[in-house]
């Protein structure tokens, strides 16, 4: 095999991944905010960012495996543990914890009826983490880090998740019940405040 | 979205199962009132009203995606006889 | 009219003690398997405002295979208007603890919780003396707990909440406590009168039990009478008996009535007419749409507005949901702020419409019956006093008021 085909597909992955992942957290976000449309009903949000977050992996994998497999770039296995790597340790120990964070919340995802939603919701805000690691680790390592399609890609890509996350936390619909909940467990219990 | 029918789509029972709630968790997210709006409308305050009778067949595939659609896992599958 | 809960020394001489329970009604028989089988004879309900049956209770319990069953005998009384648990808890705590401790052994338990309310400070010290009276391996395995006194804090599973987390909010079945409660273990949450019953039934028989009811009606009943009667009194009565006969043993009605509150703010209104025949007894009174509930009678003084006094309720109704359930909070909410501005003569357009409309919204649609005791006590408010309601709403004058006008005038 071509070694530049290797190569090629390892950075093309990379460059997917980065902005599948960023729809991905884009998508999550919108959920959060219940965001809908006439054309663009609730439950789309989170099972387009499930699909989404699916073919993340696919790319992912395609993009670690390539890199691994590629003579050129003399990584091993080790690659995979998260600054396990002499080349570039930090850089791609940061690509590691990515991975291994969104592979995380992906299988607790499908895994969701069985582990309970507070379990699963702790995990899953572990995504607030991976998809600002796996940004770090493409600029960083990344070898097209500099060229300026890759810049547009990144600056998209940020200023997607940026106004997505500003919106949520601006506009989250919060449970209509919290602050009700913990009065009326004040009032049933002899804690503080009875 | 094309499939807004209400009172029960096709007219095979499943095998007499319902849809139950656990009504502490439901947080009014109305995910559930999308995806399978034969069984489920929202109230005034977007909690779900769901209907206790059993699951026609051909809307059981819709069920199954609104239980595992809640965002707090509300929703189950669960037998008829056993409600409350 | 017989009584049995309340025989022996008279309320005004306090607590019964130990010694004195024993000389009067012998020595607490062995509690074993059999004893279901004559709970069920004796067609005991609970007294808890359910009615359910006592014996199959017990046996749903024995049945679980989920470690060793836990008693709970429940007297957080939240319901405002009943004064009965916390009364018989102060006046015979023996009958209570000897009930529980024979549900005890008749359903394999080895642990006992005394659920009472923190404000009931009467009951409270009877119950804590009548421990200290009683053989040293009852005390090993009973405990008294004491919660804050809310309406729901009385719920069964409110009330295994309780003794789990310290807080007495109801939780989402399944599981009931039945099945899984304190500790996860099987529980049985009974009301601690049907324990009293209990007690008398393990001593006199199912026999004897049966034949205190009037016809085909079985035992006797604590009710609570208040409202136009001379003062609130707590009564025993036989099943069975007609209200007016309760009533009048109450001391009687001190004004005219034209409807009567049966079964607290969780059973509903009934026109006079009809209330004073009705045979107060579980299944009769089911069969013809009414609850005896928790034993609360409370007659309408006619100087009192149904619409108002219904207001009221319903604001404390909303005011006491556990918060848990959107449909409870919010449906309360709305429902009740709606039936205040009819009440006050203030109300919008729609006010009545939306009363109506979302109390068809309330019944099954919580995590625990709150919703449905509300939606249960309207339906009968807009019966009883439908005439009421309309010249309320849409002509903003109140009968009853300007009665009390007409005559001070």
């Amino acid at each position: 095999m071509s070694d530049q085909l290797l190569w090629y597909t390892t950075r093309g992955a990379g460059a997917v991944s980065l902005v599948l992942l960023s729809a991905v957290v884009v998508l999550g976000l919108l959920a959060r905010v219940r965001f809908e449309t006439h054309g663009w009903p609730r439950f789309l949000s989170a099972a387009v960012h499930g699909d989404l977050a699916l073919m993340t992996l696919v790319f992912l994998v395609l993009h670690i495996v390539t890199a691994v497999v590629d003579p050129f770039t003399h990584l091993g296995l080790t690659a995979l543990v998260p600054f396990g790597s002499s080349y570039r340790t930090l850089w791609l120990g940061l690509g590691a914890i990515a991975f291994e964070l969104l592979l995380a919340i992906v299988a607790t995802s499908l895994l969701r009826r069985y582990i309970g939603a507070r379990v699963w919701r702790g995990i899953h805000w572990l995504a607030y983490a991976s998809w600002p690691v796996a940004v770090f680790h493409g600029i960083g390592t990344g070898t097209d880090s500099t060229a300026l399609w890759m810049i547009v890609i990144d600056v998209v890509c940020v200023g997607a998740v940026g106004v997505a996350l500003v919106w949520r936390m601006v506009a989250a619909p919060p449970d209509p019940l919290a602050d009700e909940r913990r009065l009326a467990a004040e009032r049933a219990s002899f804690g503080a405040g009875q | 979205m094309q499939r807004r029918t209400r009172g029960g789509g096709g007219g095979v029972m499943s095998d007499r199962v319902t849809l139950g709630i656990d009504r502490i968790k439901c947080d009014g997210h109305g995910v559930c009132a999308d995806l399978v709006p034969e069984l489920i409308e929202l109230d005034d305050w977007g909690y779900p009203i769901i209907r206790p009778d059993a699951i026609p067949k051909s809307v059981l595939p819709h069920a199954k995606r609104a239980v595992s659609g809640c965002p707090t896992l509300a929703l189950r599958l669960q037998a008829l006889a056993s409600h409350r | 009219m017989s009584i049995a809960l309340l025989a022996g020394p008279p309320a005004t001489l306090g607590m019964e003690s130990f010694a004195e329970h024993q000389h009067r009604l012998g020595a607490l028989p062995k509690a074993t398997r059999a004893l279901i089988d004559s709970i069920e004879r004796s067609s005991l309900r609970g007294k808890g405002g359910a009615g359910f049956p006592v014996a199959t209770k017990w046996r749903s319990v024995a049945a679980q295979r989920a470690g060793r069953p836990v008693v709970l005998a429940n007297g957080g009384e939240g319901e405002p208007l009943s004064r009965k648990d916390r009364m018989l808890m102060e006046q015979r705590p023996h009958l209570v603890i000897d009930g529980a401790v024979l549900a005890a052994g008749a359903v394999g338990a080895g642990e006992i919780v005394l659920y009472v309310g923190a404000d009931h400070s009467g009951a409270i010290q009877a119950m804590q003396r009548a421990m200290t009276e009683r053989s040293a391996s009852e005390r090993k395995r009973i405990r008294l707990v004491s919660s804050p006194v809310r309406y729901v804090s009385g719920e069964e599973t409110a009330a295994v909440h309780f003794v789990n987390a310290g807080i007495a909010l109801p939780t989402s079945i399944p599981p009931r406590p039945y099945e899984r409660g304190i500790d996860g273990r099987p529980t049985l949450v009974q009301n601690v009168e049907t324990l009293a019953h209990v007690a008398l039934i393990a001593r006199f028989g199912d026999e004897w039990f049966r034949s205190l009811g009037i016809g085909d009606a079985s035992g006797t009943t604590l009710v609570t009478v208040g409202g136009a009667v001379p003062q609130t009194v707590l009564i025993e009565i036989p099943m069975g008996l007609a209200l007016a006969d309760a009533v009048n043993a109450a001391g009687g009605i001190t004004s005219d009535s034209d409807a009567v509150l049966l079964g607290g703010y969780f059973g509903g209104w009934v026109e006079s007419s009809t209330a004073w025949g009705l045979p107060l007894d579980t299944d009769p009174l089911r069969q013809q749409g009414y609850s005896l509930g928790c034993g609360v009678i409370a007659v309408l003084p006619s100087e009192r507005c149904g619409v108002v006094e219904t207001a009221r309720i319903l604001a404390y109704l909303a005011h006491e949901s556990a918060r848990q359930c959107g449909p409870c909070t919010f449906g309360l909410r709305a429902i009740s702020a709606s039936a205040g501005r009819v009440a006050g003569l203030a109300s919008t357009p729609g006010d009545l419409e939306h009363i109506q409309r979302w109390a068809g919204f309330l019944a099954g649609r919580g995590a625990c019956r709150h919703p449905d005791g509300a939606a249960g006590l309207l339906a009968s408010a807009l019966r009883v006093f439908a005439d009421e309601f309309e010249h309320h709403a849409f002509e903003r004058r109140c009968s009853v008021a300007r009665a009390v006008a007409a005559a001070a005038s």
